[in-house]
């Protein structure tokens, strides 16, 4: 790959990726809010990317592009700066739908998030498929966007809920799961990396237990589309779900995938305009997939961030932000424990991990830390992520969590142990 | 750079004052900040309109901790009536010094407790008026 921007349809793509490798030091320049600092000057330090990933330029400017230039609604005007804004809204969902490898780009439905497409399933599908006595299979590690939907779903149809346990390292309990699915569940939902373990999920081989048992299997993908190499063909689920905003593109943007059967076979989830194909005053007529899933004008501008974000994706190489990610956790887990002593850390060793490590330092609570390393320019997690069944697994009430992405550097990870140094000095003291 | 840890609020982190339990209390609350685990329970003695006790327990940040110290402090040997008009701003006062936006939450989870406490103590007393005969 050469040094040379290259321009796409969205703009200007760097090529970031020499020899295979990820150079994060010159990538970090197409962050224009890296070169900010907080009101005591100090540079931003930003390890909090696993809550949202900060923009690229090539973000930005596609959802300027869209705001400046074509600012049209889309599937519905005939003039030409419609026409352009659907071509570009439409070239986003191909982007999108490359980056996870889908057959065809019209199993993308675009979403708000992960966690509206995970509730979207739920209701198109587990409504019609979930009755009393059925059972959905989870994990203790799961976000609570992949539980409390599933909760909603089996109150309202009398269904049960069973949860694959971890071990004290954070990997899934594959033994007690294979007993689990002699329960014949209907449905399997797992995150593909933890968002507060940063474990990653042997995702395969989960789905074909499941499927030979019979079930469907949900993969929550928030944590994986933009740290891991992720193919949805490879991996065989029927439903993948992840949110644009963690992959360096937009709020609002996000991603919904299920293998085209499936979703002709669905009922819409919204109702209204764009999702019809006719509509009379007692009837109506659905659109195609995966119109028939987007109903009312969808969050254009952020969904075009989107297809930005996975071409910038792409360019750099999925395994390359993987390598990148792995060597900054395996970095983190050698650095703090050396620098801190005491500190517990949560998870397994580097090559079982994303860029997620999550820890407490004795006797100080997680904001407490946060909010001393905030005085520093470090951002950082504190509180239980949206994980309060995993933090209940582990007996605390809270976490402190250092995340990372394409433009994290080990001299951040520095900065996170000097300033967990100072923590331990002014709680010592 | 530390001023939000001044040795004194790590000292009423450390070794708060008024933590325990209250023998038989006329009023008492468990207070939690579900965000960040925060749990204050307060415990209250109230005789003739008066706190004359108050214990706390609980588990939570430098900051909550150390305000539920203080404002047990503050508030023991007051009317009900007295605790009931505290506001906020009395508990920031209490603490002295700057709170984020953030932080306010575990700054005033001790006072929110309270007026659970009192309010559960006034709820109960108006249950007991209404059941007595005549």
């Amino acid at each position: 790959m050469s040094d040379t921007a290259t321009k796409g349809v969205h703009g200007t793509v760097p090529a970031v990726s020499r020899a295979g490798r990820l150079d994060a030091h010159r990538l970090r320049s197409d962050f224009p809010i890296l070169t900010t600092t907080n009101s005591h000057g100090q540079p931003l330090v930003y390890l909090d990317s696993a809550a949202t990933s900060l923009k690229p330029l090539a973000v930005i400017e596609a959802v300027n592009r869209y705001n400046r230039e074509y600012s049209s609604n889309i599937h519905r005007g005939i003039y030409e700066m419609a026409e352009q804004a659907t071509a570009v809204y439409e070239a986003a969902r191909a982007s999108t739908a490359r980056l996870i490898n889908a057959p065809e780009a019209s199993e993308i439905i675009f979403v708000r998030n992960a966690t509206e497409a995970i509730n979207l399933v739920g209701h198109s599908w587990g409504r019609g498929h979930i009755g009393r006595g059925d059972s959905i299979v989870l994990t203790e590690m799961e976000h609570h966007a992949n539980l409390v939907p599933w909760q909603l779903l089996v109150q309202e149809k009398d269904g049960d809920l069973e949860f694959v346990p971890i071990t004290d390292d954070g990997l899934l309990r594959l033994d007690v799961y294979e007993v689990l699915l002699h329960l014949r569940p209907k449905l399997v939902a797992f995150t593909h990396v933890s968002n507060m373990l940063g474990t990653i999920n042997p995702v395969r081989q989960m789905t074909e237990m499941a499927h030979a048992a019979g079930a469907l299997v949900l993969i929550d993908g928030a944590q994986a589309v933009p740290h891991v190499p992720v193919d949805v063909q490879e991996i065989g689920a029927d439903f993948y779900v992840f949110s644009g905003h963690k992959m360096l593109a937009p709020t609002g943007s996000g991603a919904l995938w299920a293998r085209r059967e499936l979703l002709e076979a669905m009922p819409p989830f919204l109702a209204g305009g764009d999702m019809i194909r006719e509509v009379h005053l007692r009837r109506a007529e659905w659109n195609e997939i995966p119109w028939k899933f987007e109903a009312g004008t969808p969050d254009i501008a952020a969904q075009m961030g989107m297809g930005a974000a996975a071409e910038y994706l792409m360019a750099i190489g999925m395994d390359a932000v993987r390598d990148h990610e792995q060597d900054l956790a395996g970095y983190a887990l050698e650095v703090l424990p050396r620098e801190i002593p005491g500190i517990v850390l949560y998870g397994p060793a580097a090559d079982r991990r994303g860029g997620v490590v999550a820890f407490n330092v004795p006797g100080v609570h997680p904001h407490d830390v946060a909010q001393i390393l905030d005085r520093t320019g470090i951002c950082i997690r504190a509180g239980h992520h949206c994980t309060m069944p995993l933090h209940e697994r582990f007996d605390i009430a809270a976490s402190v969590r250092a995340s990372f992405n394409v433009y994290t550097v080990r001299e951040e990870i520095d900065a996170l142990a000097a300033g967990l140094r100072e923590v331990v000095r002014i709680f010592g003291r | 750079m530390d001023d939000l840890y001044r040795d004194y609020i790590l000292d009423h982190y450390r070794r708060p004052h008024n933590f325990g339990v209250l023998d038989g209390p006329t009023a008492s609350y468990e207070g939690s900040n579900p965000l960040c685990g925060d749990r204050i329970t307060m415990m209250l003695g109230i005789d003739d309109g008066v706190v004359r006790e108050v214990a706390f327990t609980g588990r939570g940040c430098a900051i909550s901790q150390a305000s539920a110290s203080l404002l047990t402090d503050e508030i023991k040997g007051k009317t009900v009536a007295e605790v009931e008009k505290m506001t906020p701003d009395d508990v920031l006062d209490l603490l002295g010094v700057e709170i984020s936006p953030a932080r306010l939450k575990c700054a005033l989870l001790s006072l929110d407790t309270v007026a659970h406490a009192l309010a559960d103590d006034a709820r109960k007393q108006a249950q007991a008026e209404g059941q007595t005969p005549g």
